[in-house]
């Protein structure tokens, strides 16, 4: 108990130099990977990856089914044990600046039948703040209820989770997101079973949080929204195939080499990729 | 039936008093905890844990005895319960972890042969020191006959504590059952919450064993959450809920055994949990199973008499014999099938409202939309006037094209 709190006290101090730490590195990184190499016990499914997502900058990471995409962020963040490799947030170790990171599961992964409404999500994002015991007041639930506002979910707060639709639903996440006041935000599939309005009012909030300077980083699986959308991406299939600006990195030939012979079902959307923008 | 509400006022003594308050504080830590298990998908581990406690009981008899010591010394067999159950927890730990196997499969091997490893301890504490053994079985079944004034404060005391523990961890323990991978990454260890949480089952089952016995202590881990799963949509009253129906349940099932020490204590205890599990599955208003019938009914008739206003409205005849009785019930056709003036005005306001409807979701995004899916609810309240003025702008205007 009090190791947690003693926790807690260190990571409110460790805040400031996480700021400081950005300031020094501006324009760098918000999260660096190197060598990153994840194995669930037989073969690897990410494959020594070293990737590089700038601060201010939104990414997409694609990459076929399997192709350890969603391994690859948990493994960032420290939520499935990485085999070996380094990985740096704001230029520190994770542990040092999570107050800093946002992340938002996959829905398959939730149950949605937690007895828990749209509010009580949010203001799980303000509970590192509120600490373990302190109470969670007025002020609390006018921040959560702000985060609420700005996905467009503000009369949806009383709502058990599970009575949201698909899009809903990640909107709340979004907001739990947002109420945790992150620089990086780290998004599993975000758009998967999603309708296409709010796949846009997702987009627009993420764009937003872009232009404050904020970093985004989202799994990502549908390529004909991916130019229109992400300024990077970040190819994967196990090992790394490409990263950097979507006009370099999301050419044909790095898709061909991520997805091989699957890429052929993929409709590319040919006026979306101009074959002359890969020469 | 006097001894019994005397038992049920603390009237019948004060060690029986003592023991009631003590089932009552016990059936609050379990249901509370038992929440939690529940939320987190891992009920099934507490019962793997009770079962495990077997062994530990039977072979700490044999140690104080073969120490010189006497047999039934209860926080002695406590103790021997509490290692053997954690040996049993770290079993079912290593197989899921290092193994494909399944955690039920991994509970069922780990729970059988635990348990029958203790059945045979017993039985050869039953042929090596004949007539010394006595009690030990009530730890199957639980027990308040001849339990000892310090024995019903060691239950009261640590109960109390198990309550606080679980009060404390209540916020770390809900984010890790909700978002496990949201837990790690701010900050809350998954691993540090789940063995706080499973430290606190264990200790629940330890204290429970003398009154509700290892068989049996699992029911008050799961029934009471589940029962106040049906009351609440927030984990913290469900949580409150579950300690408030495990506590009058632990409160009940003592003093009813007070005053019938025949009956098992442990058996009585969860047969008064199942009455209030059977209660909230059948009334509770949301998820009962009564009101699910009757909000079936409702909205099968609804959309009845809907589809038959607007099928009258196109002047489209009606097979539909539920349809028909419906219409007709509420006095909006004759017998002979002819609109009445109310079927008149409520079938020009059911092809309004579809119309407006249909263009509604079309105009507003579907963020705006106020309720989802429900197309039934009469639009008039849902959208404010200058909506409704767009929306028909928009109906008139496709209209004339």
């Amino acid at each position: 108990m009090l190791k947690r709190l003693a926790a807690g006290v260190a990571s409110a101090l460790n805040t400031d130099y996480g700021a400081l730490q950005a300031h020094e590195i501006e324009g760098d990184a918000a999260l660096a990977v190197r060598g990153l190499t994840v194995s669930y016990g037989g073969a690897p499914v990410v494959f020594s990856v070293d990737a590089t997502f700038p601060e201010g900058t939104m990414s997409a990471v694609i990459g076929p089914n399997g192709a350890g995409k969603s391994t690859m962020l948990k493994a960032a963040l420290g939520i499935v044990p990485r085999l070996s490799g380094k990985v740096e947030v704001f230029g520190a170790p994770f542990v040092d600046v999570r107050q800093a990171v946002a992340y938002v599961p996959q829905r398959a992964s939730v149950d949605w039948d937690f007895p828990t409404r749209a509010r009580d999500v949010v203001l799980m994002g303000l509970y590192r703040r509120v600490g373990l015991l302190g109470r969670i007041g007025a002020r609390e639930r006018a921040a959560a209820d702000a985060a609420l506002e700005r996905v467009g979910m503000s009369g949806f707060a009383e709502r058990q989770i599970g009575q949201l639709s698909g899009g809903q639903q990640q909107r709340v996440f979004l907001a739990r997101a947002l109420a945790q006041d992150a620089r990086l935000l780290l998004l599993d599939e975000p758009f998967a079973g999603v309708d296409a309005a709010t796949e846009r009012a997702i987009i627009a909030v993420l764009h937003d949080l872009k232009a404050e300077g904020r970093t985004v980083v989202a799994v990502h699986h549908d390529l004909s929204t991916v130019r229109a959308t992400f300024d990077r991406v970040l190819l994967l299939n196990v090992r790394k195939i490409a990263e950097g600006p979507t006009e370099e990195a999301f050419t044909e030939e790095n898709l061909r080499a991520a997805y091989g012979g699957k890429l052929g079902a993929l409709a590319l959307p040919a006026q979306d990729a101009p074959a002359a923008s890969l020469h | 039936m006097s001894a019994l509400t005397q038992a049920l006022t603390l009237g019948a003594g004060y060690n029986a008093a003592l023991v009631t308050v003590g089932a009552a504080l016990l059936g609050g830590a379990a249901g509370s905890v038992g929440t939690f298990m529940f939320l987190r998908k891992r009920a099934l581990v507490s019962d793997a844990l009770a079962h495990s406690t077997l062994p530990g009981i039977a072979i700490a008899f044999m140690v104080m005895v073969a120490l010189g010591g006497d047999g039934r010394n209860l926080p002695g067999l406590l103790a021997g319960s509490a290692i053997s159950a954690a040996i049993g927890l770290v079993a079912v730990d290593l197989i899921t972890r290092h193994t494909r196997l399944a955690q039920d499969a991994a509970i069922g091997a780990v729970l059988s042969v635990f348990f029958g490893f203790g059945v045979v301890c017993l039985t050869a504490i039953q042929t090596m020191t004949a007539g010394r053994q006595a009690g030990l079985e009530t730890f199957l079944l639980g027990s308040t006959a001849g339990m000892l004034y310090s024995d019903a404060l060691l239950i009261a005391a640590s109960a109390a504590l198990c309550v606080a523990g679980v009060f404390i961890l209540r916020r770390p323990m809900t984010i890790v059952a909700f978002d496990a991978g949201f837990a790690e990454t701010s900050g809350i260890s998954v691993r540090a919450v789940d063995f706080a949480m499973t430290s606190l089952v264990l200790a629940v089952t330890v204290v429970g064993l003398k009154l509700v016995g290892l068989v049996l202590i699992v029911a008050l881990l799961i029934i009471p959450p589940v029962a106040a799963r049906f009351w609440s949509e927030r984990s913290e009253r469900v949580m409150l809920l579950a300690a408030a129906f495990g506590a009058a349940s632990g409160y009940v099932g003592a003093a009813v055994s007070a005053t019938a020490p025949a009956l098992p204590t442990g058996a009585l205890i969860v047969l008064t949990a199942f009455g209030f599990f059977a209660v909230s599955i059948l009334f509770s208003p949301h998820r009962g199973v009564l009101a699910q019938i009757v909000m079936r009914r409702r909205t099968s008739v609804r959309v009845h008499r809907r589809q038959g206003l607007l099928a009258l409205a196109k002047d489209e005849p009606i097979y539909d014999r539920m349809t028909l009785a419906v219409l007709l019930r509420e006095g909006l056709v004759r017998p002979d099938g002819v609109m009445t003036e109310a079927g008149e005005a409520q079938a020009a306001h059911a092809s309004r409202d579809e119309a407006r409807w249909r263009v509604a979701a079309a105009l507003f995004e579907p963020a705006a939309l106020p309720v989802r899916g429900d197309p039934l609810i009469p639009i008039d309240g849902l959208f404010t006037d200058d909506q409704i003025a767009v929306i028909d702008a928009h109906l008139a205007g496709a209209k004339g094209a």
